[in-house]
């Protein structure tokens, strides 16, 4: 018996990918601008990597980070608790608090540690974590460090949530809902009045992840609790600096006071080094063009619709609606491969995506669109697809024989 | 409240649909290693059995489940509170 026995199934997993030819991990050779790279020696479209409002190269934020990386060095070397805390981290977090309205902001070194910390600290033996089935690995992962009872309902079904919470009775109020503002993998919203409407109706409390939404969805682009007007009934809003924000980290605003009690209390926030002045001084940067510049908002979703709807005129089958994230559904792992190689061929790289890792045991295509994609690019991406799709169909009806 | 041989009785039946047809189910059978499930398909069962009792079964519970025995020995415990 050995360590590594139990990484059979990965074994197996890989070879199973090794025998279609993919043998690693898609490398970034030079990245070129926030839509291009080159890989495999090959200039690139990058269509899978949840840039959404294309920021990574934005003057004003790289203008930021080299200024801050000068005058305050390459990293904090500590952790928030020790000697990590810099003027900037807590600046970002007032801001963060500001740009959601709310009292409390506290800035994380990654996304999955803003969901480990948060879920971890909130509950613990004897609370009950609610969560929507499609949950990102983060949130699982935050559940079971907490220690408290973990319930699934079933994905984006407010019926289903609150025959849940029904059963708690009285533990209701110590239970603690989670959703997610966008989908990662299908692009699709949750039904955030009705759940926010069942989570009054029981007195439980509601914590959104908006990685995928801030930026994307709302006026002002404070996510979904935003567009769907329910701001006040969500007591916890967490996201991610690394989607639309275009550098590393995590975050969580509240109204609820004991946010401020959370420091002390977060294992995965107190033992991690803080985020690096750089990122810091980007994130800021970037979140004020959140604010000031809507226009980014406006192609995005100009952009996600154009993908959506002429992917969709191809009879490929998508994603539930129309988002940044446009996911092409393939029940065939062969056939998907086939696809996102000869994607590649012509140019265009997408994400490929493999059981256990999508949520209804099929393959996925997942394109993410960005704001810095020009109108060509989404139709050069819309041709790599349409060039494809004759492949496709041929693979659907030898599979419907 | 139901007993331990009545549940299982109904696990069983739960679990037809979910399983090959040539495989045959007792109570140690395991639920990866003989009836070949994977994440997906434990979901599902539970997403089932949660239907047909009313009740909201604990993701916690999973780790101490390899058989059908298992399972209904975890299940007896929450249809009875």
């Amino acid at each position: 018996m050995s360590l590594f026995d139990k990484f059979e199934k990965i074994v197996a997993g890989r070879q199973a990918l090794a025998d279609r030819g993919i043998t690693s991990n898609v490398v970034m050779e030079k990245v070129i601008s926030p839509t291009e790279a080159v890989i495999n020696g090959r200039r690139m479209i990058l269509a899978g990597t949840n840039n959404y409002l294309g920021l990574t190269f934005d003057p004003d934020c790289i203008e930021a980070a080299s200024t801050a990386v000068r005058e305050q060095g390459t990293g904090t070397t500590g952790s928030r608790m020790a000697n990590g805390t810099y003027s900037d981290h807590v600046q970002l977090e007032q801001e963060l608090a500001d740009f959601f309205g709310c009292k409390y902001g506290m800035v994380f070194s990654t996304g999955y540690i803003a969901n480990l910390a948060m879920l971890s600290a909130l509950t613990g033996p004897g609370d009950i974590l609610l969560i929507d089935a499609d949950s990102h690995a983060s949130i699982y992962d935050g559940c079971r460090l907490s220690g408290a009872e973990i319930i699934r309902f079933r994905h984006n079904d407010p019926g289903d949530l609150e025959k849940r919470l029904k059963r708690l009775g009285d533990r209701a109020s110590n239970t603690l809902i989670i959703v997610e503002g966008i989908y990662s993998m299908l692009g699709d919203r949750a039904p955030l009045a009705a759940i926010a409407a069942v989570k009054a109706k029981y007195g439980a409390y509601l914590l959104v992840d908006e990685a995928h939404s801030l930026g994307v969805l709302g006026q002002r682009g404070r996510g979904l609790a935003e567009e769907a007007g329910v701001e006040e009934k969500v007591d916890f809003i967490v996201g991610t600096f690394s989607k639309s924000l275009g550098a590393i980290g995590g975050f969580c605003v509240s109204n609820q006071p004991g946010l401020d009690l959370i420091p002390f209390a977060a294992r995965p926030y107190m033992f991690t080094a803080s985020s690096s002045p750089s990122i810091i001084a980007s994130t800021r940067a970037a979140l004020h063009i959140i604010s000031t510049r809507r226009e980014l908002s406006r192609k995005l979703w100009d952009n996600a619709h154009q993908l959506y709807e002429e992917l969709h005129n191809l009879g490929f089958q998508l994603g539930p609606e129309p988002s940044p994230v446009v996911a092409v559904r393939l029940a065939d792992i062969d056939q998907a491969i086939g696809l996102w190689r000869g994607l590649l061929e012509r140019g265009v790289y997408v994400n490929l995506v493999t059981p256990p890792a999508t949520p209804d045991g099929g393959c996925l295509l997942r394109c993410s669109v960005s704001a810095g994609h020009s109108t060509r690019q989404i139709e050069q991406i819309i041709n790599a697809f349409a060039s494809l799709k004759e492949a496709v169909q041929v693979a659907e009806t030898a599979q419907s024989l | 409240m139901q007993d331990y041989d009545t549940l299982l009785k109904q696990i069983y039946e739960l679990l037809e649909p979910l399983v090959n047809e040539d495989v045959e189910l007792w109570e140690e059978s395991d639920f990866v290693a003989d009836l070949g499930f994977d994440s997906l398909k434990v979901m599902k069962l539970l997403e089932k059995v949660e239907d047909h009792y009313d009740i909201s079964i604990p993701l916690n519970i999973l780790p101490d489940i390899q058989t059908i025995k298992d399972f209904v020995v975890q299940l007896e415990k929450i249809v009875s509170t």
